[in-house]
């Protein structure tokens, strides 16, 4: 065993843990505004599935369970970090300030981006898996070149770490020791392909193999998230190299809202893992530690009730893109195929708003 | 100079104006790439710019993804057309779209250098002709060059270009000489060129074939048959004005490629200037491409690839049509 198997801060009940290697020093407010985050992204997250299930979205990728592993580490990022994220890091996007109806995009079918990924320094969703994690070492690579004390984080999940992009990334962020930070949600399962044939061993044990340190974390405790990834952050950012971190989580809802995942698990272990809720423990923490009175818990709750009535006017609001869109931007410089395409499809007359 | 010198320099010359300009690949530095396209480059321009890779093509690709989102211009290079293949996941998920996913916000301005075609007696996966895989791929272009001063100035313009480009290197004309002209390019990047004027058939190829189908236009005007060679260059887009200015001239069409017609290059010249050209065409446009098996063991290869003889096979057959 390397180090600690499972660096927590908090018990499943809100218990404070002590740990040799971290400490959490956040106050009040700071842990109630980890709170307020894991909480209105979670209220998001049901209402794009509602919206779904409505037929106004395509599709809807859930967070439930896994928000104390986004918040953490989406807080623990400083502004100019970069980060590399799937279709499922609603919890790291709403962190860098991404709009939430832009995260819908990508699953309303109006855009196959969705938002400024230069703006909020947060890439656009990568839907193939693992691709993104060379990419985000590929940057990482030029953040090196400038001299800049900046930081690169690349999420994907136990899925996708059996992708030959992934253990390449890891390869070759251990070869130039790039600023990277790899953020490995394990919510246990792939779809239905359970964590059991993905890895014979813990997967933070593959980084020893690679030559850098990997470290498991409880995913389900924001506060011990928070640190373990701020100091991976702050070390990869003065030259210490990359770092893997594996949060290990639950994904309690389905894999997306075209799955069906009473097929393939059962319901005691989903139970187990809902007593591990991550904003019920830090919500308990806030009431032991510091007396936080259910007044101010219910303003969250009405803040997250707003923000998702807001979002379903703004996703309702968002048309179809006109098609002749699909020519912008397929190029950077002017292409005879794409002006063709264009052209054509003017002289057909096909306008903004026609359905048919 | 010979072709690989061309390259040589012209990716010294793009490295010298542009700092951002990197190039990335397996034993490109200290050996100077297997070819010896790189050589020397790394020890005038450090091993933060000219970068030895682990040996993964996909990562190759990948981590040029990156700087190329940080705001550098980063040379692939590939070490044989058939090992591009781990990297096709990265080139055609990621490269090609990724200036339209983020709405215009990045640009992909890197060039994946590709030794391509046969001829070179070399083993298996060494000699294949892939770029109709990525031709067919839109966010992705595809050049290629034929002589010394073309592949100076086209490898050049690629790495200024904003798009990414899939830069096909004729590996057995790499040691031919030609004259460079240091001073002023030829043409544009995505233009073709006219190798040859003529009368009597439009014979269009690029790459290792031009060659050959020059060596087929010399035979064919002693048997009083004038050829009129184009070198598309530009593999996708293509010119189809300058060919088919050609082909209203003569009205007949060979196209010539060492890939397999099946979906290839070659059928999208012929179908292309089949609608432009139809009622100037004096008889049907003629494929000559590798046979559809894979590349051959070498010692069998110069029966797969378009000859002389073949290519005039396919004269005789557009001619005698008429008749």
């Amino acid at each position: 065993m390397i180090g600690e198997e499972l660096v927590q801060l908090l018990t499943p009940e809100g218990e404070r843990v002590a740990n040799s290697d971290y400490e959490s020093k956040l106050g009040s407010d700071e842990i109630f505004g980890l709170y307020r985050d894991m909480v209105i992204i979670r209220r998001l997250c049901n209402e794009s599935t509602s919206l779904q299930r409505q037929g106004q979205l395509a599709l809807w990728a859930p967070i439930q369970g896994q928000e104390a592993a986004q918040i953490g580490a989406g807080r623990a990022l400083a502004p100019m970090d970069f980060t590399f994220p799937t279709y499922r890091e609603h919890g790291i996007a709403w962190c860098r300030g991404v709009p939430p109806k832009d995260m819908l995009r990508l699953f309303r079918a109006t855009s196959n981006g969705g938002w400024d990924p230069q703006k909020y320094r947060h890439s656009v969703p990568t839907v193939v898996l693992g691709n993104q994690a060379l990419n985000a070492v590929g940057y990482a690579m030029g953040v090196q070149r400038d001299g800049a004390e900046e930081a690169v984080m690349a999420f994907f999940g136990d899925g996708a770490s059996s992708q030959g992009d992934v253990l390449e990334s890891f390869v070759w962020a251990a070869s130039f020791n790039t600023p990277t930070v790899f953020f490995c949600q394990n919510n246990q399962w792939g779809i239905s392909t359970p964590m059991s044939i993905q890895s014979k061993i813990p997967l933070y044990h593959r980084a020893h193999g690679f030559g850098f340190p990997g470290i498991r974390v409880d995913g389900n405790d924001v506060l011990a998230v928070y640190e373990v990834t701020k100091r991976a952050l702050e070390n990869a950012r003065v030259g210490g190299g990359p770092t893997l971190i594996e949060a290990y989580t639950y994904r309690l809802g389905a894999h997306t809202t075209s799955d069906d995942p009473t097929r393939y698990r059962i319901d005691a272990e989903v139970e187990v893992w809902k007593h591990r809720d991550p904003i019920e423990r830090v919500k308990s923490l806030l009431v032991r530690e510091y007396h936080v009175k259910t007044a101010k818990f219910d303003e969250v709750t009405a803040e997250a009730d707003a923000m998702a009535l807001e979002l379903r006017e703004d996703v309702l609001a968002m048309d179809r893109p006109d098609p002749i869109t699909m020519f912008d931007n397929a190029y950077a410089a002017p292409h005879p195929l794409v002006d063709e395409g264009r052209r054509e499809m003017i002289e057909l007359g096909v306008s903004v708003g026609a359905h048919s | 100079m010979t072709m690989a010198k061309a390259l040589n320099e012209g990716l010294r010359r793009a490295m010298e104006k542009n700092k951002k300009v990197l190039i990335m690949g397996e034993d490109v530095g200290k050996l100077g790439g297997v070819f010896r396209i790189t050589d020397g480059l790394q020890k005038d321009f450090g091993e933060d710019r000219v970068i030895d890779a682990p040996l993964a093509e996909s990562a190759i690709v990948g981590t040029a993804v990156g700087l190329a989102i940080r705001g550098y211009r980063t040379v692939c290079e590939i070490q044989f057309d058939g090992f591009v293949y781990p990297a096709f996941d990265q080139i055609v998920s990621q490269v090609a779209k990724l200036h339209k996913r983020s709405d215009g916000v990045y640009t992909m301005g890197l060039v994946i250098r590709i030794p391509f075609q046969g001829g070179i007696g070399a083993i298996e996966h060494h000699s294949e002709s892939p770029e109709a895989y990525f031709a067919q791929t839109a966010g992705l272009r595809v050049v290629s060059c034929s002589t010394p001063n073309d592949a100076y100035w086209t490898i050049q313009q690629s790495i200024e270009h904003d798009d990414p480009i899939i830069f096909c290197e004729p590996k057995s004309r790499y040691w031919e000489k030609g004259e460079v002209d240091l001073d002023n390019p030829p043409q544009g990047l995505f233009e073709a060129a006219v190798r040859r004027e003529g009368s009597d058939v439009t014979v269009i190829g690029y790459g290792s074939s031009v060659k050959t189908m020059l060596r087929a236009a010399d035979t064919a005007a002693v048997e009083g048959t004038s050829l009129e060679i184009i070198d598309a260059r530009s593999i996708a887009p293509l010119d189809l004005e300058t060919m088919a200015r050609s082909l209203e001239k003569t009205g007949r069409l060979v196209v010539v490629q060492e890939a397999p017609h099946m979906a290839s290059i070659g059928s999208e010249i012929v179908a292309e200037l089949s609608e432009r050209c139809f009622y100037s065409l004096r008889a049907p446009g003629i494929r000559v491409s590798g046979y559809h098996v894979p590349y051959p063991p070498t010692r069998i290869e110069e029966e797969y690839r378009p000859s002389v003889d073949r290519i005039l096979d396919a004269v005789d057959r557009v001619m005698g049509a008429e008749s």
